[in-house]
C-alpha cells in the first residue's frame, strides 16, 4: 500500500496537477486571444471590435463559446463518421500535448526532455493529420482541396523551420529546451535573434504559414473555398478546430520566444526580479500581436507564390544559414561542448 | 518498473493490432492511418528502450512526411473496391508462396540466433555509458563511420537528382512565370499616358 501511493499515486497526482496549471490558463489564453485578434484588428480598421457583451466586451469569447457549447452536431451523411469525429480532437490534443516541453522558468517544465526541441517539431509535423483527416473524412470538395493544399503548405515549411531550429541548436549545442533558454542567459544582447536575425524573420513568417494564418491561410481561403477544410464542422467540432488553430499559435509563438527571445529570461540582468513565466508570456504576446498585426496588414498570398517562397526562397536560404554558422563555428573553435 | 511493463505491453500490442489493421480494413485511408498508428507505437516502444532520439526521428520523419505522401496518394485515389477484390484468386498462390519464402528465412534466422551473455549485455546498454543518446549517435554517425556515413549521403544525392531528371519535362506550350522579369517590370514600359483634347478622341 505505502509503495503505491508512493511510487503511483502521489506522483500520478502531482502530474495531472501539473498538467491542469498549464491547460486551464492556455484554454482561457485561447478564448482571449480570439478577443485580443478582434480587438486588435477592430482598432486597426478604426473600428471598435466586440464592446456590447460585458464590460469592454470581456465576456465575448466565454457567448461565442457558449454559443458553439449549445448548437447542435451536425454530421454529413456521407461523411466517414470515425474520421469525421477523430480529426477535431487530434487537432485540439495536439495543440495542448505539445506544451509538456516548454519551459515557463528556472526547472518550471513539466517533461524535461533531452529532445525537447524534436518532440516539439514531431508534435508540429503531427498537426497536418488533423487537418488532413478532416478535409477527406467531410465528403466534400472545398474541405478536401483545403485539406490538400494545408497539407502542401505545412509540409513546405516545416522544413526550413527545422533548418532554422538545426542552425539554433548548433549555437547551442544541445536539443533540450532548458539549456537552449540557459544558454541565452545574461541579458538580452545574449539572446539568438541578434545572432540569428535572418532566421528571426524566416521563422516568423514560417509560423505564419505553418500555423495556416493570414497571409498565408489558403487552407480556409473563405472567398474560394467557404472556409476550406473545416467547412463541414459545426457546433463543438469545429470549436475544437478553431481552438487548436489558436492554441497552435499560442504554442508557435512559445517556441518563438524560447528559440530566439531567451524564453523566461529577463532582457535586462536587473529585471531579474520579475518572475520568469510572466517574461515569458510577455514575449508570447509580442508574438501573438506580429500574428495579428500581420493578418490586418497583408492580403492574402496566391498559391503558387507561397511555395516558391517556402521553396525556393526560405529553404536555400535556411540552408545556407545551417553551413555559414556551422563554418563559423568550426573556423573560430566556438563549438559548444 | 510496473508502469514500465504495462506500457511496454499498451505499445506493442496496439502496435500488432494496427498492424494487422494496415492489410485487413477495406478502405486504404483506413489502411495508412493504421499505419500511422503502427509508427507511433513503434516510436513509443523506442522510448521505452531509451532512445529517445530514435523515436522522435521516427515520428518526424516517417509520421510527419513519408505517411503524408502516402496518405496524399491514397486519398486521391478513385478506387473501385469490388473490382480491386476480383483478383484474388489469381494472386493467392504467388502471394502464398512470397509469403512462405519470407517465413523460411525468417525461422532460419530466428533459428540460427543465440543469445549469449555479451549479447544480452550489449542489448541492455546500448548507448555508452554517460553520454547522451544523440551525442552516442552523432559519435558514430559522423566520428566512428563518417566515411561510410558520407559515402550513403552521396548515394542519397545520386538518387535524388535520378528522381529529378527523371521528372522534370520542359513542356512546350506552357507560359512559364519568371519572376525577376516580372518584378523588373518598370511602368513606362506597359502604360501610357495620353492627354486626349475633349471631342477628338486619340
Amino acid at each position: 500500500m505505502e509503495l503505491l501511493w508512493d511510487g503511483y499515486i502521489q506522483p500520478g497526482i502531482w502530474i495531472v496537477a501539473k498538467i491542469l496549471v498549464i491547460v486551464l490558463p492556455l484554454l482561457i489564453a485561447v478564448a482571449y486571444l480570439t478577443y485580443a485578434e478582434r480587438k486588435v484588428i477592430g482598432a486597426m480598421q478604426m473600428r471598435k471590435g466586440p464592446n456590447v457583451v460585458g464590460p469592454f466586451g470581456l465576456l465575448q469569447p466565454l457567448a461565442d463559446g457558449l454559443k458553439l457549447f449549445l448548437k447542435e452536431t451536425v454530421i454529413p451523411t456521407s461523411a466517414n463518421k470515425a474520421v469525421f469525429l477523430i480529426a477535431p480532437m487530434l487537432t485540439f490534443i495536439l495543440a495542448l500535448v505539445a506544451w509538456a516541453v516548454i519551459p515557463f522558468g528556472e526547472g518550471l517544465v513539466v517533461s524535461n526532455l533531452n529532445v525537447g526541441i524534436l518532440y516539439l517539431f514531431a508534435i508540429s509535423s503531427l498537426g497536418v493529420y488533423g487537418i488532413v483527416m478532416a478535409g477527406w473524412a467531410s465528403n466534400s470538395k472545398y474541405a478536401f482541396l483545403g485539406a490538400l493544399r494545408s497539407a502542401a503548405q505545412m509540409v513546405s515549411y516545416e522544413i526550413s523551420i527545422g533548418l532554422i531550429i538545426i542552425s539554433v541548436l548548433l549555437t547551442t549545442g544541445s536539443l533540450n529546451l532548458s539549456d537552449i533558454v540557459l544558454a541565452q542567459s545574461g541579458g538580452i544582447w545574449n539572446w539568438n535573434f541578434i545572432y540569428h536575425l535572418p532566421m528571426f524573420v524566416i521563422f516568423i513568417v514560417s509560423i505564419l504559414a505553418e500555423t495556416n494564418r493570414a497571409p498565408f491561410d489558403l487552407p480556409e481561403a473563405e472567398a474560394e473555398l467557404v472556409s476550406g477544410y473545416n467547412v463541414d464542422y459545426s457546433a463543438m467540432t469545429f470549436a475544437l478546430f478553431f481552438l487548436g488553430e489558436y492554441a497552435n499559435m499560442i504554442l508557435m509563438s512559445a517556441l518563438c520566444a524560447t528559440l530566439f527571445l531567451g524564453g523566461w529570461q529577463a532582457p535586462l540582468p536587473f529585471l531579474d526580479f520579475i518572475p520568469g513565466p510572466l517574461w515569458l508570456i510577455i514575449k508570447i504576446c509580442m508574438v501573438l500581436f506580429i500574428f495579428l498585426w500581420v493578418r490586418a496588414t497583408f492580403p492574402r498570398y496566391r498559391y503558387d507564390q507561397l511555395m516558391r517562397l517556402g521553396w525556393k526562397i526560405f529553404l536555400p536560404l535556411s540552408f545556407a544559414w545551417v553551413m555559414l554558422v556551422a563554418t563559423f563555428l568550426v573556423v573560430f573553435d566556438k563549438v559548444p561542448a | 518498473m510496473v508502469v514500465q511493463a504495462l506500457a511496454f505491453y499498451l505499445f506493442a500490442i496496439i502496435a500488432v493490432i494496427s498492424a494487422a489493421m494496415v492489410v485487413t480494413v477495406r478502405n486504404p485511408v483506413h489502411s495508412v492511418l493504421f499505419l500511422i498508428l503502427t509508427f507511433f507505437n513503434a516510436a513509443g516502444l523506442f522510448v521505452l528502450l531509451g532512445a529517445e532520439f530514435l523515436a522522435m526521428l521516427l515520428v518526424v520523419v516517417y509520421v510527419g512526411a513519408i505517411a503524408v505522401l502516402f496518405m496524399f496518394v491514397v486519398m486521391m485515389l478513385d478506387i473501385n473496391f469490388v473490382e480491386m477484390r476480383e483478383g484474388f484468386l489469381n494472386y493467392l498462390p504467388i502471394g502464398v508462396l512470397v509469403a512462405a519464402v519470407l517465413f523460411v528465412e525468417l525461422a532460419f534466422v530466428g533459428g540460427g540466433w543465440v543469445m549469449t551473455d555479451a549479447k544480452m549485455a550489449a542489448i541492455a546498454q546500448p548507448v555508452p555509458a554517460g553520454v547522451g543518446n544523440v551525442n552516442a549517435l552523432g559519435m558514430l554517425l559522423y566520428t566512428d563511420y563518417a566515411y561510410i556515413f558520407q559515402a550513403a549521403g552521396l548515394v542519397l544525392l545520386t538518387a535524388m537528382i535520378g528522381a529529378i531528371v527523371l521528372t522534370l519535362r520542359h513542356r512546350e506550350g506552357v507560359r512559364r512565370q519568371n519572376i525577376s522579369q516580372q518584378v523588373q517590370r518598370q511602368r513606362a514600359e506597359t502604360l501610357e499616358i495620353k492627354k486626349v483634347p475633349v471631342g477628338r478622341g486619340i
